[in-house]
């Protein structure tokens, strides 16, 4: 074991440093309480139970001012802060592996647009490219004139309304079904994709159509749509996209991608130039020796920095306040002006933005290390 | 200041809360407060910053407004110099913190006097200074006459305000709905009503008509419908435990309005040293000593009228421009509500 590795005098300055961070947490402490007695001001978490009266916006629970609790109402706004921070990731993802492979491409005309791209999005100020994005959204028409690029699709300065699938108990039988499907798939096409026949292998994809088809069958669900239409004010009905989260979302991704593309960049650039020369050589096409050779050797010099711009993404996501998103940082502001237990909810937040940012470098550490294994 | 600056102020006042202070050094009988802006000779006090009426610079860089001016007031008569003032601009989410934490002496900030901000912020208001309502304006385009129209409309409101509260109960006692657009930067809560994001836009019905007057040509396409739906009363805050501070703040208020009652204006105050009137003898500090009382000198008064001027001046000042009538903000006598308890 390592600890017993340890000479004693080692271990004495171990204890002496966690004893002054505990002093410095304690000094902290103790001269907060003491203010706050001394100034009158209110403590505890007693509030979390005590009626919310802050109207919010958007939420992907039930929510009523007045009636619903501060629990409530914080809980959205961790569910508001996912709400973009997971989308986030994954087209940041995306795009960025896109424009970082764009910008080796042989094809100059590409390769420079993508360097523009990352040049232009990167040296811009992230919260100036949120206003712009927000002001974009604000010049589109007013509800009574709003587009429609589809039947029962209204894009407006009110946002994008869309026709609404009514949520019936069994759907999220089906769901469950559709999830249990792709495991089983995933896990069948893993032990077949070296079997000879092309049959066998396009049968391990069944249970994703299978599944889900059967529950359907079992449960007969309702198949009702939700039209959005214009009553009063703004659409009825229907789900909706706010240009306040339309905004967030794009203004985060175009900006986050361009630093994922230097990275991807970096990454497929570390791996040697032989490597694509001897896949050439086997006769691959570029798109194969790109995906099944120097992808998988670069992955690993991806993850790392990726996981950074995966943790300032979910961080930068709350500038939301600036546009009127109502994420967690922007309710949690509200409720600590409404209650004055300013204390409590900076620790609030403090301790949901570390617990994301905990599990994504906890996800993306034990993927890395799955990779390395797998190449060791 | 951009809303990371605000951030890191609201950071730095959290901070301040958690180290130990050193303020706690002041003699216990005497206003720490007072001790502290005697000792550095200017005074730090929270406005706005970008409220017309209230607090917002003119085109030579000179803060303006009736927030403005109670600062004037306050730095007057407790340092004889209405320029020995900082205006230190607060948003509606840091102006808490920012007085508890000691980074302002005083919050001049167009702040509703409610029960629950009394009893558990450690801060309490000095007096009223001026008495609002919580109305909506809506484009005159929309055809919107009442507040009982807006059923359904989407409405931008600034977060952590008691507007917030006053719309959430108008609309569930009246079993309406409507979409809150919540923005803390006031230019971008300004933006999003005109690009019609938003129907209706919500607060204090005396920065609404301070909106329209900045929109110049354009005031004539909004309108202020006529349902105040909350008494919104608004004054300075300070914080709890410190009385003798207290007072100065409430009575640089009273006299003026006293001053305003008795026909003392900036103009005209010198020209009463040798009055025979004992009520404004005793304002300008010509008899007894009531300015040392306060823990000031007997000026007091005199400095706050002549350089900054009585209730009737201020409001000349900063409100009539902005079309608003004086209503309950004038005095007792003339119908409104500003009433001092006599200065003997």
């Amino acid at each position: 074991m390592a600890v017993a590795a340890l000479r004693p005098r080692a271990l004495l300055w171990q204890a002496l440093a966690l004893g002054v961070v505990a002093g410095v947490i304690a000094v902290f402490s103790i001269n907060a309480a003491h203010h706050l007695a001394a100034r009158h001001i209110a403590t505890g978490f007693g509030f979390l139970s005590a009626a919310a009266p802050i109207p919010i916006g958007e939420s992907l629970i039930s929510y009523t001012p007045s009636v619903s609790t501060y629990g409530r109402a914080l809980l959205i706004g961790v569910l508001n802060t996912l709400k973009v921070a997971i989308p986030g990731c994954l087209l940041a993802t995306l795009l960025g592996t896109l424009v970082g492979i764009a910008r080796l491409s042989p094809i100059a005309l590409l390769a420079r647009l993508a360097a523009l791209y990352v040049e232009l999005l990167r040296d811009l100020p992230l919260l100036l490219q949120l206003l712009f994005w927000y002001g974009v959204f604000q010049t589109l028409p007013a509800p009574r004139q709003a587009m429609r690029p589809l039947p029962g699709v209204f894009l407006s300065n009110r946002g994008l309304r869309i026709p609404d699938l009514v949520w019936q108990p069994g759907f999220t039988g089906v769901a469950f079904a559709l999830l249990g499907g792709i495991a089983l798939s995933f896990f069948l096409a893993r032990r077949t994709a070296l079997a000879p026949g092309l049959a066998v292998r396009l049968g391990a994809f069944l249970p994703v159509l299978l599944l889900p088809a059967a529950t359907l069958a079992l449960y007969r669900p309702a198949f009702r749509v939700d039209w959005p239409a214009l009553h009063g004010f703004n659409f009825q009905g229907g789900a909706s996209l706010s240009p306040e989260y339309a905004a967030l979302l794009t203004g985060l991704v175009l900006y986050t991608t361009s630093y994922v593309a230097e990275i991807v960049r970096g990454g497929l650039a570390a791996v040697a130039r032989g490597q694509w020369e001897a896949g050439a050589a086997l006769g691959l096409p570029r798109g194969a020796v790109l995906r099944l050779i120097v992808l998988p050797q670069a992955l690993r010099l991806i993850i790392p920095p990726l996981t950074s711009q995966y943790l300032n993404l979910v961080k930068n996501s709350s500038l939301a306040v600036a546009i009127g998103y109502q994420d967690l940082v922007s309710i949690a502001d509200t409720t600590l002006n409404q209650t004055g237990q300013a204390i409590e909810g900076v620790a609030l937040i403090m301790a949901v933005y570390l617990s994301i940012s905990l599990t994504i470098s906890l996800a993306m550490n034990f993927y890395n290390a799955r990779l390395a294994r797998q190449a060791g | 200041m951009p809303p990371f600056a605000r951030s890191l102020s609201g950071l730095a006042a959290f901070l301040a809360l958690l180290l130990p202070s050193l303020a706690r050094a002041a003699p216990p009988a005497a206003s720490p407060t007072l001790a502290a802006v005697l000792a550095r000779g200017v005074l730090n006090c929270g406005v706005a910053g970008n409220a017309a009426g209230f607090s917002l610079p003119d085109s030579a860089g000179v803060m303006r407004g009736i927030d403005a001016d109670g600062c004037r007031a306050i730095a007057a008569a407790v340092l004889g110099d209405q320029k020995k003032l900082k205006f230190v601009p607060t948003t509606t989410e840091n102006r808490f913190t920012a007085l508890q934490s000691g980074e302002i002496d005083v919050l001049v900030r167009e702040t509703t006097w409610t029960l629950g901000r009394e009893a558990s912020l450690g801060l309490e208001f000095g007096v009223i200074n001026f008495y609002d309502g919580t109305g909506f304006m809506v484009k005159k385009s929309s055809g919107v006459t009442s507040a009982r129209d807006l059923d359904g409309a989407t409405i931008c409101v600034e977060p952590g305000t008691s507007t917030e509260l006053a719309i959430a109960d108008y609309f569930r006692v009246n079993a309406m709905k409507y979409t809150p657009v919540e923005i803390q930067d006031l230019q971008e809560i300004h933006n999003a009503f005109l690009s019609g994001r938003c129907d209706a836009y919500s607060t204090d019905s005396s920065a609404l008509a301070g909106f329209r007057f900045t929109q110049g040509a354009h005031a004539e396409d909004f309108v202020l419908l006529p349902e105040l739906i909350s008494k919104e009363p608004l004054g300075p805050m300070v914080r709890k435990g410190d009385d003798k501070w207290f007072d100065i703040i409430r009575w640089v208020s009273f006299a003026e309005i006293t001053a305003e009652e008795l026909g003392v204006s900036s103009r005209n105050v010198e020209s009463f040293h040798d009055t025979t009137n004992p009520d404004i003898r005793r304002l300008l500090g010509l008899e007894g000593d009531l300015g040392k009382a306060l823990g000031l000198d007997d000026q007091w008064a005199f400095n706050v009228i002549r350089q900054v001027g009585n209730t009737g001046e201020i409001w000349q000042r900063n409100m009539a421009p902005l079309g608003l009538p004086r209503g309950l903000n004038n005095l007792w006598n003339r119908g409104g509500l500003l009433f001092a308890p006599p200065l003997r």
